[in-house]
Protein backbone atom coordinates (compact mmCIF):
# COMPACT_ATOMS: atom_id res chain seq x y z
CA UNK A 1 0.00 0.00 0.00
CA UNK A 2 2.91 2.32 0.98
CA UNK A 3 4.46 1.42 -2.04
CA UNK A 4 1.46 2.27 -4.12
CA UNK A 5 1.55 5.78 -2.67
CA UNK A 6 4.77 6.49 -2.72
CA UNK A 7 5.19 5.92 -6.44
CA UNK A 8 2.29 7.50 -7.16
CA UNK A 9 2.41 10.10 -9.89
CA UNK A 10 0.72 13.29 -8.63
CA UNK A 11 1.16 15.44 -12.15
CA UNK A 12 -2.35 14.85 -13.19
CA UNK A 13 -3.23 16.92 -9.98
CA UNK A 14 -0.55 19.92 -10.41
CA UNK A 15 -2.50 19.89 -13.96
CA UNK A 16 -5.77 20.29 -13.01
CA UNK A 17 -4.95 22.97 -10.23
CA UNK A 18 -3.04 24.77 -13.16
CA UNK A 19 -6.00 24.55 -15.35
CA UNK A 20 -8.31 25.64 -13.26
CA UNK A 21 -6.63 28.53 -12.03
CA UNK A 22 -5.77 29.66 -15.23
CA UNK A 23 -9.57 29.52 -16.28
CA UNK A 24 -10.74 31.03 -13.10
CA UNK A 25 -8.27 34.31 -13.60
CA UNK A 26 -9.71 33.90 -17.29
CA UNK A 27 -12.66 33.69 -16.55
CA UNK A 28 -12.93 36.76 -13.33
CA UNK A 29 -11.56 38.85 -16.07
CA UNK A 30 -14.62 37.91 -18.73
CA UNK A 31 -17.18 37.82 -16.58
CA UNK A 32 -17.14 40.96 -14.41
CA UNK A 33 -18.30 42.88 -17.64
CA UNK A 34 -20.58 40.45 -18.88
CA UNK A 35 -22.20 39.92 -15.45
CA UNK A 36 -22.46 43.75 -14.99
CA UNK A 37 -23.99 44.39 -18.26
CA UNK A 38 -26.31 41.72 -18.11
CA UNK A 39 -27.73 43.10 -14.43
CA UNK A 40 -27.58 46.19 -15.45
CA UNK A 41 -29.14 45.92 -18.72
CA UNK A 42 -33.11 45.71 -20.22
CA UNK A 43 -31.98 45.20 -23.45
CA UNK A 44 -34.14 43.17 -25.28
CA UNK A 45 -30.57 41.10 -26.06
CA UNK A 46 -30.26 40.03 -22.56
CA UNK A 47 -31.98 36.88 -22.85
CA UNK A 48 -30.01 35.74 -25.56
CA UNK A 49 -27.01 36.35 -23.85
CA UNK A 50 -28.63 34.51 -20.55
CA UNK A 51 -29.33 31.03 -22.54
CA UNK A 52 -26.08 31.24 -24.41
CA UNK A 53 -24.63 31.87 -21.03
CA UNK A 54 -26.24 29.10 -19.78
CA UNK A 55 -25.88 26.66 -22.57
CA UNK A 56 -22.86 24.69 -21.29
CA UNK A 57 -25.20 23.87 -18.08
CA UNK A 58 -27.53 21.93 -20.56
CA UNK A 59 -25.20 20.75 -23.36
CA UNK A 60 -23.79 17.25 -22.97
CA UNK A 61 -19.75 17.99 -22.27
CA UNK A 62 -19.87 15.72 -26.04
CA UNK A 63 -21.71 18.41 -27.97
CA UNK A 64 -19.47 21.04 -26.79
CA UNK A 65 -16.25 19.26 -26.96
CA UNK A 66 -17.18 18.25 -30.40
CA UNK A 67 -18.07 22.16 -31.92
CA UNK A 68 -14.46 23.31 -30.23
CA UNK A 69 -12.70 20.32 -31.49
CA UNK A 70 -14.35 21.68 -34.71
CA UNK A 71 -13.40 24.92 -34.44
CA UNK A 72 -10.14 25.23 -32.82
CA UNK A 73 -8.55 22.32 -35.10
CA UNK A 74 -5.67 23.55 -37.61
CA UNK A 75 -7.91 23.13 -40.65
CA UNK A 76 -10.59 25.86 -39.12
CA UNK A 77 -9.96 29.59 -39.45
CA UNK A 78 -9.56 30.04 -35.63
CA UNK A 79 -7.53 27.03 -35.41
CA UNK A 80 -5.19 28.07 -38.50
CA UNK A 81 -4.75 31.53 -37.10
CA UNK A 82 -3.04 31.04 -33.72
CA UNK A 83 -0.74 28.10 -35.38
CA UNK A 84 0.18 30.79 -38.51
CA UNK A 85 0.96 33.59 -36.32
CA UNK A 86 1.51 32.35 -32.63
CA UNK A 87 2.63 28.73 -32.97
CA UNK A 88 0.81 27.98 -31.24
CA UNK A 89 -1.37 24.47 -31.62
CA UNK A 90 -5.09 24.74 -30.14
CA UNK A 91 -6.37 21.03 -30.10
CA UNK A 92 -4.33 18.30 -27.95
CA UNK A 93 -2.51 21.13 -25.79
CA UNK A 94 -2.19 22.57 -22.88
CA UNK A 95 -3.70 26.06 -24.03
CA UNK A 96 -6.69 24.25 -26.24
CA UNK A 97 -7.94 22.81 -23.00
CA UNK A 98 -7.93 26.40 -21.18
CA UNK A 99 -9.79 27.56 -23.91
CA UNK A 100 -12.41 24.51 -23.59
CA UNK A 101 -12.49 24.83 -19.85
CA UNK A 102 -13.56 28.75 -20.19
CA UNK A 103 -16.62 27.82 -22.42
CA UNK A 104 -17.28 24.71 -19.69
CA UNK A 105 -17.45 26.43 -16.59
CA UNK A 106 -18.62 30.19 -18.19
CA UNK A 107 -21.91 29.57 -16.16
CA UNK A 108 -20.52 28.94 -13.03
CA UNK A 109 -18.75 32.14 -13.26
CA UNK A 110 -21.33 34.37 -14.75
CA UNK A 111 -24.13 33.34 -12.92
CA UNK A 112 -23.32 34.31 -9.66
CA UNK A 113 -21.98 37.47 -10.13
CA UNK A 114 -25.12 38.36 -11.87
CA UNK A 115 -27.19 37.24 -8.83
CA UNK A 116 -24.88 39.00 -6.90
CA UNK A 117 -25.35 42.44 -9.11
CA UNK A 118 -29.12 42.24 -8.99
CA UNK A 119 -29.28 41.68 -5.11
CA UNK A 120 -27.73 45.51 -4.57
CA UNK A 121 -29.76 47.89 -3.68
CA UNK A 122 -30.54 50.17 -6.93
CA UNK A 123 -30.50 53.29 -5.29
CA UNK A 124 -27.27 52.33 -3.81
CA UNK A 125 -25.81 52.02 -7.29
CA UNK A 126 -27.87 55.56 -8.44
CA UNK A 127 -26.34 57.31 -5.37
CA UNK A 128 -22.97 57.08 -7.08
CA UNK A 129 -24.18 58.19 -10.52
CA UNK A 130 -25.21 61.64 -8.92
CA UNK A 131 -22.33 61.69 -6.59
CA UNK A 132 -21.42 62.24 -10.31
CA UNK A 133 -19.06 58.63 -10.18
CA UNK A 134 -19.08 57.12 -13.79
CA UNK A 135 -20.63 53.33 -14.49
CA UNK A 136 -16.99 52.24 -14.53
CA UNK A 137 -15.97 53.74 -10.96
CA UNK A 138 -19.43 52.69 -9.32
CA UNK A 139 -18.64 49.30 -10.63
CA UNK A 140 -14.98 48.84 -9.08
CA UNK A 141 -15.52 51.10 -5.62
CA UNK A 142 -19.29 50.36 -4.66
CA UNK A 143 -20.82 47.28 -6.62
CA UNK A 144 -17.92 44.48 -6.30
CA UNK A 145 -16.94 45.62 -2.75
CA UNK A 146 -20.39 45.02 -1.96
CA UNK A 147 -20.88 41.45 -3.40
CA UNK A 148 -18.10 39.15 -1.50
CA UNK A 149 -19.83 36.71 -0.75
CA UNK A 150 -20.94 35.77 -4.44
CA UNK A 151 -17.25 37.06 -5.43
CA UNK A 152 -16.00 34.56 -3.41
CA UNK A 153 -18.84 31.53 -4.78
CA UNK A 154 -18.86 32.48 -8.19
CA UNK A 155 -14.71 31.94 -8.12
CA UNK A 156 -14.44 28.37 -6.11
CA UNK A 157 -17.10 27.33 -7.89
CA UNK A 158 -15.61 27.51 -11.28
CA UNK A 159 -12.63 26.64 -9.70
CA UNK A 160 -14.07 23.35 -8.12
CA UNK A 161 -16.20 22.74 -11.24
CA UNK A 162 -13.20 23.15 -13.67
CA UNK A 163 -11.30 20.71 -11.75
CA UNK A 164 -13.66 18.05 -12.07
CA UNK A 165 -14.85 18.31 -15.98
CA UNK A 166 -14.26 15.54 -17.94
CA UNK A 167 -15.42 14.85 -21.14
CA UNK A 168 -14.83 18.45 -22.86
CA UNK A 169 -10.70 18.30 -21.77
CA UNK A 170 -11.15 14.70 -23.12
CA UNK A 171 -12.23 15.22 -26.50
CA UNK A 172 -10.19 18.64 -26.95
CA UNK A 173 -7.16 17.72 -25.10
CA UNK A 174 -7.20 14.10 -25.54
CA UNK A 175 -4.49 11.93 -22.70
CA UNK A 176 -1.12 13.61 -23.07
CA UNK A 177 0.82 13.41 -19.86
CA UNK A 178 1.91 16.96 -18.36
CA UNK A 179 -0.14 18.11 -21.39
CA UNK A 180 -3.60 17.22 -20.98
CA UNK A 181 -3.71 13.93 -18.68
CA UNK A 182 -5.62 15.74 -15.82
CA UNK A 183 -6.64 14.42 -12.72
CA UNK A 184 -10.35 13.29 -13.88
CA UNK A 185 -9.28 11.69 -17.32
CA UNK A 186 -6.24 10.11 -15.43
CA UNK A 187 -8.74 8.31 -13.30
CA UNK A 188 -10.35 7.12 -16.57
CA UNK A 189 -7.13 5.79 -17.91
CA UNK A 190 -6.68 3.67 -14.64
CA UNK A 191 -9.76 2.08 -15.11
CA UNK A 192 -9.18 1.43 -18.71
CA UNK A 193 -5.90 -0.19 -17.87
CA UNK A 194 -7.85 -1.89 -14.65
CA UNK A 195 -5.11 -0.35 -12.33
CA UNK A 196 -7.94 0.01 -9.65
CA UNK A 197 -5.86 0.66 -6.92
CA UNK A 198 -4.40 4.00 -8.23
CA UNK A 199 -7.82 4.79 -9.27
CA UNK A 200 -9.22 3.87 -5.84
CA UNK A 201 -6.71 6.72 -4.67
CA UNK A 202 -7.42 9.69 -7.22
CA UNK A 203 -10.90 8.99 -6.91
CA UNK A 204 -10.23 9.47 -2.96
CA UNK A 205 -8.77 12.30 -3.80
CA UNK A 206 -11.12 14.37 -5.96
CA UNK A 207 -14.06 13.77 -3.42
CA UNK A 208 -11.97 15.41 -0.61
CA UNK A 209 -10.90 17.69 -2.21
CA UNK A 210 -14.55 18.52 -3.63
CA UNK A 211 -15.85 17.93 -0.56
CA UNK A 212 -13.75 20.34 1.32
CA UNK A 213 -14.57 23.07 -1.44
CA UNK A 214 -18.06 23.05 -0.99
CA UNK A 215 -17.96 23.30 2.87
CA UNK A 216 -15.81 25.94 2.86
CA UNK A 217 -18.48 27.80 0.39
CA UNK A 218 -21.06 27.05 2.30
CA UNK A 219 -19.58 27.91 6.33
CA UNK A 220 -18.29 31.40 4.21
CA UNK A 221 -21.79 31.77 3.14
CA UNK A 222 -23.18 30.81 6.20
CA UNK A 223 -21.29 33.50 8.36
CA UNK A 224 -21.74 35.81 6.26
CA UNK A 225 -25.50 35.31 6.17
CA UNK A 226 -25.58 35.79 9.67
CA UNK A 227 -23.64 38.90 9.69
CA UNK A 228 -26.37 40.57 7.43
CA UNK A 229 -28.65 39.43 9.69
CA UNK A 230 -27.58 40.22 12.69
CA UNK B 1 -35.59 79.47 -11.19
CA UNK B 2 -36.28 76.48 -12.07
CA UNK B 3 -38.77 75.26 -14.96
CA UNK B 4 -40.13 72.00 -15.44
CA UNK B 5 -42.47 70.65 -18.18
CA UNK B 6 -42.28 66.91 -18.48
CA UNK B 7 -44.40 64.00 -19.35
CA UNK B 8 -44.22 60.58 -19.34
CA UNK B 9 -46.37 57.19 -19.88
CA UNK B 10 -46.48 55.67 -16.35
CA UNK B 11 -47.38 51.86 -16.11
CA UNK B 12 -49.19 52.06 -12.08
CA UNK B 13 -51.70 49.30 -10.19
CA UNK B 14 -54.09 51.04 -11.76
CA UNK B 15 -52.89 50.81 -15.64
CA UNK B 16 -51.41 53.73 -17.51
CA UNK B 17 -51.37 56.91 -16.78
CA UNK B 18 -49.69 60.23 -17.96
CA UNK B 19 -47.45 62.24 -16.03
CA UNK B 20 -47.81 65.93 -16.97
CA UNK B 21 -46.58 68.01 -14.49
CA UNK B 22 -45.71 71.98 -15.35
CA UNK B 23 -43.74 73.71 -12.23
CA UNK B 24 -41.77 76.94 -11.68
CA UNK B 25 -39.64 77.31 -8.66
CA UNK B 26 -38.09 79.70 -7.22
CA UNK B 27 -34.71 79.53 -5.93
CA UNK B 28 -34.01 78.91 -2.50
CA UNK B 29 -37.58 77.63 -1.72
CA UNK B 30 -38.70 74.43 0.00
CA UNK B 31 -41.00 72.61 -1.86
CA UNK B 32 -43.43 69.34 -0.64
CA UNK B 33 -44.65 67.43 -3.37
CA UNK B 34 -48.03 64.89 -1.60
CA UNK B 35 -50.10 62.57 -2.95
CA UNK B 36 -51.16 59.29 -3.06
CA UNK B 37 -48.81 56.50 -3.06
CA UNK B 38 -48.87 55.61 -7.10
CA UNK B 39 -49.10 59.31 -8.03
CA UNK B 40 -46.11 59.70 -9.87
CA UNK B 41 -44.14 61.45 -6.98
CA UNK B 42 -41.36 59.45 -6.32
CA UNK B 43 -40.86 59.00 -10.94
CA UNK B 44 -41.12 62.99 -10.75
CA UNK B 45 -38.13 63.30 -8.44
CA UNK B 46 -36.26 60.46 -10.26
CA UNK B 47 -37.25 62.21 -13.56
CA UNK B 48 -35.75 65.30 -11.88
CA UNK B 49 -31.99 63.16 -10.87
CA UNK B 50 -31.74 62.40 -14.15
CA UNK B 51 -32.95 58.73 -13.23
CA UNK B 52 -35.56 57.95 -15.50
CA UNK B 53 -36.78 59.61 -19.04
CA UNK B 54 -39.45 61.95 -19.72
CA UNK B 55 -40.31 64.01 -22.36
CA UNK B 56 -40.04 67.73 -22.17
CA UNK B 57 -37.71 70.52 -20.30
CA UNK B 58 -36.45 70.46 -16.91
CA UNK B 59 -33.81 73.86 -16.46
CA UNK B 60 -32.49 74.75 -13.16
CA UNK B 61 -31.03 78.52 -12.93
CA UNK B 62 -28.69 78.08 -15.92
CA UNK B 63 -28.28 75.02 -16.81
CA UNK B 64 -30.87 72.82 -19.10
CA UNK B 65 -31.05 69.32 -17.48
CA UNK B 66 -32.83 68.35 -20.67
CA UNK B 67 -34.78 69.74 -23.57
CA UNK B 68 -35.27 68.33 -27.18
CA UNK B 69 -32.13 67.82 -28.31
CA UNK B 70 -29.90 67.34 -24.39
CA UNK B 71 -30.11 65.03 -21.78
CA UNK B 72 -27.70 65.72 -18.80
CA UNK B 73 -26.99 62.42 -17.33
CA UNK B 74 -27.07 62.07 -13.62
CA UNK B 75 -23.45 62.60 -12.92
CA UNK B 76 -23.61 65.62 -14.56
CA UNK B 77 -26.93 67.63 -13.16
CA UNK B 78 -24.68 68.17 -9.63
CA UNK B 79 -27.61 67.71 -7.70
CA UNK B 80 -28.13 65.85 -3.84
CA UNK B 81 -30.82 63.06 -3.26
CA UNK B 82 -31.92 61.47 -0.05
CA UNK B 83 -33.73 58.14 -0.83
CA UNK B 84 -36.03 56.63 1.46
CA UNK B 85 -34.01 53.72 2.04
CA UNK B 86 -31.06 55.46 2.55
CA UNK B 87 -28.93 53.49 -0.38
CA UNK B 88 -25.52 54.60 1.89
CA UNK B 89 -22.60 52.54 0.80
CA UNK B 90 -22.25 49.25 2.96
CA UNK B 91 -18.79 48.73 1.90
CA UNK B 92 -17.32 52.23 3.64
CA UNK B 93 -17.37 53.68 6.99
CA UNK B 94 -19.66 57.04 7.46
CA UNK B 95 -16.87 59.29 6.97
CA UNK B 96 -15.79 57.39 3.68
CA UNK B 97 -19.36 57.65 2.54
CA UNK B 98 -19.11 61.52 2.48
CA UNK B 99 -15.56 61.65 0.94
CA UNK B 100 -16.55 58.84 -1.63
CA UNK B 101 -18.37 62.13 -3.13
CA UNK B 102 -15.80 64.55 -2.87
CA UNK B 103 -12.62 64.69 -1.16
CA UNK B 104 -13.03 67.45 1.31
CA UNK B 105 -12.09 66.35 4.83
CA UNK B 106 -12.81 70.15 6.27
CA UNK B 107 -16.84 70.11 4.71
CA UNK B 108 -17.21 66.34 5.72
CA UNK B 109 -16.24 67.03 9.43
CA UNK B 110 -18.40 70.01 9.11
CA UNK B 111 -21.34 68.47 8.06
CA UNK B 112 -21.20 65.27 10.92
CA UNK B 113 -20.77 68.00 13.76
CA UNK B 114 -23.82 69.70 12.85
CA UNK B 115 -25.27 66.17 11.94
CA UNK B 116 -24.02 64.71 15.49
CA UNK B 117 -22.22 61.88 13.75
CA UNK B 118 -18.93 62.70 14.46
CA UNK B 119 -17.94 59.96 16.85
CA UNK B 120 -19.65 57.31 15.14
CA UNK B 121 -17.51 58.48 11.59
CA UNK B 122 -15.05 55.32 11.50
CA UNK B 123 -18.53 52.69 11.79
CA UNK B 124 -19.84 51.04 8.95
CA UNK B 125 -23.45 51.56 8.18
CA UNK B 126 -25.18 48.46 8.79
CA UNK B 127 -24.20 49.17 12.58
CA UNK B 128 -26.54 52.27 12.62
CA UNK B 129 -30.13 53.16 13.85
CA UNK B 130 -32.35 54.61 10.92
CA UNK B 131 -32.17 57.96 12.17
CA UNK B 132 -28.31 57.71 12.30
CA UNK B 133 -28.17 56.18 8.68
CA UNK B 134 -30.52 58.95 6.91
CA UNK B 135 -28.26 61.97 8.29
CA UNK B 136 -25.38 60.67 6.49
CA UNK B 137 -27.30 59.82 3.71
CA UNK B 138 -28.19 63.66 4.16
CA UNK B 139 -24.72 64.64 4.36
CA UNK B 140 -23.46 62.67 1.64
CA UNK B 141 -26.04 64.79 -0.48
CA UNK B 142 -24.38 67.78 0.66
CA UNK B 143 -20.91 66.85 -0.41
CA UNK B 144 -21.02 68.73 -3.53
CA UNK B 145 -22.72 71.77 -2.46
CA UNK B 146 -25.80 71.29 -4.51
CA UNK B 147 -27.92 73.98 -6.04
CA UNK B 148 -30.89 71.38 -5.67
CA UNK B 149 -31.57 68.86 -3.15
CA UNK B 150 -34.16 65.98 -3.45
CA UNK B 151 -35.52 63.91 -1.05
CA UNK B 152 -37.64 60.80 -1.53
CA UNK B 153 -39.89 60.52 1.82
CA UNK B 154 -36.70 60.63 3.93
CA UNK B 155 -38.18 60.47 7.21
CA UNK B 156 -41.37 57.80 6.33
CA UNK B 157 -39.35 55.01 8.15
CA UNK B 158 -38.62 57.06 11.24
CA UNK B 159 -40.43 57.42 14.80
CA UNK B 160 -41.93 60.81 15.79
CA UNK B 161 -39.41 62.01 17.80
CA UNK B 162 -36.34 61.36 15.75
CA UNK B 163 -38.41 62.96 12.74
CA UNK B 164 -38.44 66.16 14.66
CA UNK B 165 -34.91 66.17 15.12
CA UNK B 166 -33.86 65.42 11.65
CA UNK B 167 -37.00 68.07 10.14
CA UNK B 168 -34.96 70.60 12.35
CA UNK B 169 -31.16 69.49 10.68
CA UNK B 170 -32.76 69.24 7.49
CA UNK B 171 -34.10 72.89 7.49
CA UNK B 172 -31.18 73.92 9.01
CA UNK B 173 -29.10 72.41 6.32
CA UNK B 174 -31.26 73.97 3.64
CA UNK B 175 -30.57 77.53 4.93
CA UNK B 176 -27.46 77.27 5.34
CA UNK B 177 -26.46 75.75 2.13
CA UNK B 178 -29.05 78.07 0.10
CA UNK B 179 -30.82 75.02 -1.24
CA UNK B 180 -33.46 74.68 -3.11
CA UNK B 181 -35.42 71.60 -2.21
CA UNK B 182 -38.09 69.28 -3.33
CA UNK B 183 -38.84 66.89 -0.47
CA UNK B 184 -42.15 64.00 -1.70
CA UNK B 185 -43.68 63.48 1.92
CA UNK B 186 -47.40 62.58 2.79
CA UNK B 187 -46.81 63.70 6.66
CA UNK B 188 -48.79 67.06 7.08
CA UNK B 189 -46.91 67.75 9.85
CA UNK B 190 -43.51 67.51 8.45
CA UNK B 191 -45.12 69.61 5.58
CA UNK B 192 -46.28 72.29 7.43
CA UNK B 193 -43.18 72.79 9.81
CA UNK B 194 -40.71 72.25 6.51
CA UNK B 195 -42.20 73.53 2.92
CA UNK B 196 -43.54 77.38 2.34
CA UNK B 197 -45.27 76.08 -0.91
CA UNK B 198 -46.93 72.23 -1.46
CA UNK B 199 -48.15 70.80 -4.55
CA UNK B 200 -50.29 67.87 -4.35
CA UNK B 201 -50.30 65.29 -7.11
CA UNK B 202 -53.08 62.74 -8.56
CA UNK B 203 -52.97 60.12 -11.25
CA UNK B 204 -49.77 62.31 -12.62
CA UNK B 205 -51.51 65.65 -12.60
CA UNK B 206 -51.07 68.76 -10.43
CA UNK B 207 -54.52 68.56 -8.41
CA UNK B 208 -53.44 71.41 -6.11
CA UNK B 209 -50.41 73.80 -5.48
CA UNK B 210 -50.42 76.83 -2.76
CA UNK B 211 -49.41 77.17 0.76
CA UNK B 212 -49.26 74.31 3.51
CA UNK B 213 -51.58 76.48 5.69
CA UNK B 214 -54.12 76.46 3.16
CA UNK B 215 -54.09 72.77 1.35
CA UNK B 216 -53.32 70.92 4.24
CA UNK B 217 -55.75 72.52 6.87
CA UNK B 218 -58.61 70.69 5.67
CA UNK B 219 -61.69 71.90 8.33
CA UNK B 220 -64.35 73.62 6.15
CA UNK B 221 -66.96 76.19 7.29
CA UNK B 222 -68.07 76.16 11.21
CA UNK B 223 -65.99 72.46 11.44
CA UNK B 224 -63.19 72.86 14.01
CA UNK B 225 -62.03 69.59 13.34
CA UNK B 226 -62.03 66.79 10.99
CA UNK B 227 -60.36 63.51 10.82
CA UNK B 228 -60.43 61.41 7.50
CA UNK B 229 -61.08 57.82 9.02
CA UNK B 230 -62.23 53.85 8.25
CA UNK B 231 -65.24 52.83 10.16
CA UNK B 232 -64.26 49.18 11.23
CA UNK B 233 -67.40 48.11 13.25
CA UNK B 234 -70.45 48.95 14.73
CA UNK B 235 -71.29 47.43 18.06
CA UNK B 236 -74.71 47.67 19.77
CA UNK B 237 -74.26 48.65 23.68
CA UNK B 238 -77.13 48.12 25.67
CA UNK B 239 -79.67 51.03 23.64
CA UNK B 240 -77.17 52.69 21.69
CA UNK B 241 -75.25 52.16 18.47
CA UNK B 242 -70.70 52.66 18.77
CA UNK B 243 -69.06 52.88 16.03
CA UNK B 244 -65.34 52.17 15.84
CA UNK B 245 -63.54 54.21 13.54
CA UNK B 246 -59.45 54.26 12.90
CA UNK B 247 -58.06 57.66 12.64
CA UNK B 248 -54.14 57.53 11.99
CA UNK B 249 -53.28 55.00 14.32
CA UNK B 250 -55.46 55.09 16.46
CA UNK B 251 -58.69 53.69 17.59
CA UNK B 252 -61.55 55.78 18.75
CA UNK B 253 -65.29 54.78 19.59
CA UNK B 254 -67.95 56.70 18.74
CA UNK B 255 -71.97 57.00 19.49
CA UNK B 256 -74.14 56.96 16.32
CA UNK B 257 -77.91 56.98 15.52
CA UNK B 258 -79.86 54.62 14.08
CA UNK B 259 -80.27 56.31 11.56
CA UNK B 260 -76.60 57.38 10.92
CA UNK B 261 -76.32 53.54 11.01
CA UNK B 262 -78.36 53.41 7.71
CA UNK B 263 -76.25 55.28 5.98
CA UNK B 264 -72.90 53.47 6.87
CA UNK B 265 -70.92 50.70 5.52
CA UNK B 266 -68.46 48.62 7.71
CA UNK B 267 -65.28 49.89 5.72
CA UNK B 268 -66.45 53.18 4.58
CA UNK B 269 -63.93 55.83 4.82
CA UNK B 270 -65.43 58.34 6.78
CA UNK B 271 -65.40 62.05 7.46
CA UNK B 272 -65.26 62.88 11.77
CA UNK B 273 -65.99 66.06 12.76
CA UNK B 274 -67.11 68.62 15.50
CA UNK B 275 -68.74 71.79 16.15
CA UNK B 276 -68.58 74.18 19.13
CA UNK B 277 -66.50 73.31 21.62
CA UNK B 278 -63.24 73.84 23.20
CA UNK B 279 -60.60 71.81 23.23
CA UNK B 280 -58.44 71.71 25.97
CA UNK B 281 -54.50 71.41 25.08
CA UNK B 282 -51.80 69.84 27.08
CA UNK B 283 -48.45 68.88 26.52
CA UNK B 284 -47.38 65.31 25.85
CA UNK B 285 -44.36 64.40 28.16
CA UNK B 286 -42.38 61.93 25.68
CA UNK B 287 -41.95 58.08 26.62
CA UNK B 288 -38.62 58.25 24.80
Amino acid sequence: MIDIVSNLDFTPFLLSFKLATVTTFILFMLSVPLAWFLSQTNSKIKPFLEALTALPIVLPPSVLGFYLLVALSQNSPIGNFFKENFDIELVFSFFGIVVASCFYSLPFMVQPLQNGFESLNKNMLEASYISGKSRFETLLKVALPNIKPALLTATIITFAHTIGEFGVVLMVGGNIPDETKVASVAIYEMVEIMDYSTAHIYSAIMVCISFVVLLGVYTFNANSNKMVNR
Amino acid sequence: MIKIDITKKLYGSDGEMQLDINLEIQEGSFVAIAGDSGSGKTTFLRILAGLENADGCISVSDSIFQDERTFLQPQKRGIGFVFQNYALFENMSIENNLLYVKKDKKLASHLLEVTKLTELKDRLPATLSGGQRQRVSLCRAMMHKPKLLLMDEPLSALDPSMRLKLQNEILSLHNEFGLTTIMVSHDPSEIYRLAQRVVVLKNGLIVDDGLPKDILLKTSGSAKFSFEGELLDILKVDVINVAIISIGQQLVEIVVSENEIKNLKIGQKVDVSTKAFNPIINAIKHKF
